[in-house]
């Protein structure tokens, strides 16, 4: 049971930064961001691009190569995913921000597909290791960067790859709640969450703030990508349609729009998952998880830390 | 001046296809693909849409799971008609065909009963999760469902009809679905001008002065979930037995649903007609038109590397279709007569920019 809870809450917490992303993008411009799990998708084959470009793609890299080389994905991908994300909402979502909703939803799900395009097309052209072709459509291996072994005695397991889930995705957390807690921009975000009519009545620049949240939530998924690629070491191009739609689930669960809920939402569907993988059998696992969707949101159907807004006549 | 019946025209174009003699062989010579099998198909989904668009398009509810709905009905059909001793149904084809669609409508009213509240984005995300929820039930239940090993439900016996016919050549399935398509249409327009589709369509337009005016919201949103659902198990049955076995449980997850809402959203939404066309254009395009290039791409210039195939960006020539509709028709192809959306208020007067 302890163990499923290590398992739960390390895997939650990819789903919860990920997640972030969802739930920020919604909060400001009430968009579901269907492409943001693809954006995930893009920052994993940028990262295994750079692993190529540093030659790290080799059986038995040098321990100070590897920490340059995991230092340099963590910094260069979110830059990556940050400024995709940037150039998407300039292009596509900006001109559609005062149509009705369903047009920038579908138009998010149109940019999800041309990515997962773009992504089968990167898979297949970055060769293996070993100079291989590989078919576009199957997954790629991640070199192993990170051991898996185990850091405690006994048999409860935590590797150094749940250490470096902790050790990243912590911090993170802390500086974005600071963030949007204590600086002017967090406070602009705050207030056009809340009403970008007054927002921008008040002399908020609305747009650099929707650019800012468009920002920070691209980052974030460059940061969720490299953490999927240095733990799970295979990525595909649909690994962003089925992580997207967890961290997504998470962001509802928690009640989307709502950073804590995003954080506590991921952490619950991680558990959930793990509990699942142990007692009921990983087939079912998945399923699991939209159903207990399902009854969370008949039962509070703004999800756990959501607040009841009235709807507006 | 009454307006020139197009649909009807199309019907009688389509149904007068399989009766050209050597017409579906000549083609066959000249494109490599069975043209008449690959519409066939297209009526099949042209069925599911249709059922849909009670839900999505007349009703304005936010459906991504229609999928599911589409499986349980294929899966259904397998199970009461595989000709398997292990299975105790071997029932005729028009049993299994209600059934079908009487199962999903069942599933589909036990879903919506509980998240008649939900609305919007959280409606599209519990629809999405029971799709989920029933693709790996679907795939886990295997002892059931035959799950990704699929069920091949015995052809549909007519009578007057040798049993082989359903399969020996395309024309008869052809009939079937295009007949099936058709009744549908034609309900699905009956439906729309009924007391039911006027009630559907005031409560899409403004939910709460709908109610005012002593509409049963929660009665108004059940129906369209069953009437939608039954539909699409309808159609789900339909497939079932055009392609000869149950398919595989994954086909009926997210992808499927994304690209049927996609067909009503591309040929205009809350239209009936609109809907066949963006059936016709979409998976046309995804079953057929992609092929054809390729073919002709092919055989012009010889070029064999992958990612120089027309199929292989198929999903993305599709998305970027999804963004320029979005930016510069976003009331699709043939936009329903009366108007779907009101005019977009600006969130934001212009003077505040």
């Amino acid at each position: 049971m302890l163990q499923c809870g290590i398992d739960g809450l390390t895997g939650g917490m990819l789903y919860a930064i990920i997640a972030l992303g969802y739930t920020m993008v919604y909060g400001i411009v009430e968009l579901i961001n269907f492409a943001h799990g693809d954006l995930f998708m893009l920052g994993c084959f940028f990262g295994l691009t750079l692993l190529s470009v540093l030659g790290l793609n080799t059986p038995d890299p040098s321990t100070a190569m590897v920490f340059v080389g995991i230092a340099l994905m963590f910094l260069l991908t979110p830059i990556f995913c940050a400024a995709v994300n940037l150039g998407v909402d300039r292009l596509i979502y900006k001109p559609l921000r005062n149509a009705p909703k369903l047009t920038s939803l579908v138009s998010a799900i149109g940019v999800s597909f041309v990515f997962m395009n773009l992504g089968q097309f990167w898979s297949g052209m970055l060769p293996e290791a070993d100079g291989r072709s590989v078919q576009a459509a199957s997954d790629r291996s991640f070199p192993g960067l990170i051991p898996a072994d185990n850091l405690l005695d006994g048999p409860i397991r935590f590797t150094s790859r749940d250490l470096l889930v902790v050790a990243i995705t912590i911090p993170i957390m802390v500086a974005l709640t600071a963030f949007v807690r204590f600086t002017s921009m967090g406070k602009a975000m705050r207030a056009t969450a809340q009403n970008p009519t007054a927002a921008r009545l008040m002399g908020i620049d609305v747009d650099r703030v929707i650019s800012m949240t468009f920002l920070i939530g691209g980052a974030l998924a460059g940061v969720a990508s490299i953490i999927y690629c240095l733990t799970i070491t295979r990525i595909g191009y649909t690994v962003g349609f089925q992580n997207g739609l967890y961290a997504f689930t998470a962001a509802v669960l928690g009640g989307i729009g709502n950073i804590p809920g995003a954080v506590l939402g991921g952490l619950l569907i991680g558990v959930i998952r793990a509990i699942g993988d142990a007692y009921v059998g990983s087939a079912w696992s998945s399923a699991l998880v939209f159903l207990i969707l399902i009854l969370i949101l008949v039962f509070r159907p703004t999800g756990l830390l959501g607040t009841n807004a009235r709807e507006k006549v | 001046m009454r307006r020139f019946p197009w649909m009807l025209l199309g019907f009688v174009l389509l149904a007068a296809y399989p009766a050209i003699p050597g017409l579906n062989e000549g083609i066959r010579g000249t494109i490599d693909t069975s043209l008449g099998a690959r519409l066939t198909t297209l009526f099949v989904y042209g069925m599911l849409a249709l059922g849909l668009h009670l839900i999505v398009g007349l009703t304005g509810m936010f459906h991504l799971g229609i999928g599911a709905f589409f499986g349980i009905g294929a899966f259904v059909t397998g199970i009461v008609m595989v000709k398997d001793p292990s299975y105790p149904f071997s029932w005729p084809f028009w049993v299994a065909i209600p059934l079908s669609g009487g199962i999903a409508a069942v599933v589909g009213v036990m879903l919506s009963g509980p998240t008649l509240r939900l609305r919007g984005d959280y409606l599209a995300l519990v629809t999405l999760g029971f799709g989920e929820v029933i693709r790996y039930t679907l795939r886990n239940l295997s002892e059931i469902t035959g799950g990704t090993r699929t069920l091949s439900p015995a052809a549909p016996d007519f009578p007057g009809f040798k049993p082989d016919q359903w399969n020996s050549g395309f024309e008869m399935q052809y009939v079937f679905c295009l007949l099936a398509l058709f009744i549908t249409w034609v309900l699905v327009g009956n439906l729309e001008r009924s007391r039911l589709g006027r009630a559907w369509v005031a409560m899409r337009e403004d939910e709460l002065a709908a109610s005012c005016m002593g509409l049963n919201i929660a009665r108004l949103k059940l129906a369209a979930f069953a009437l939608g659902c039954f539909i699409a198990g309808m159609a789900g049955s339909i497939l079932a037995f055009q392609q000869g076995n149950t398919a595989d449980p994954d086909f009926y997850g997210f992808n499927t649903s994304i690209n049927t809402l996609s067909c009503l959203i591309l040929g205009g939404l809350g239209s009936r007609n609109g809907v066949l066309l963006g059936v016709f254009l979409l998976f046309g395009f995804d079953r057929l038109f992609a092929d054809l290039l390729d073919n002709i791409i092919r055989s012009s210039f010889r070029i064999e590397s992958w990612y120089l195939k027309f199929a292989f960006w198929k999903m993305g020539v599709f998305g970027l279709a999804l963004i320029l509709f979005m930016r510069f028709r976003p009331s699709g192809l043939l936009s329903s007569s009366r108007e779907v959306h009101s005019p977009a208020a600006p969130a934001v007067p212009e003077a505040a920019k």
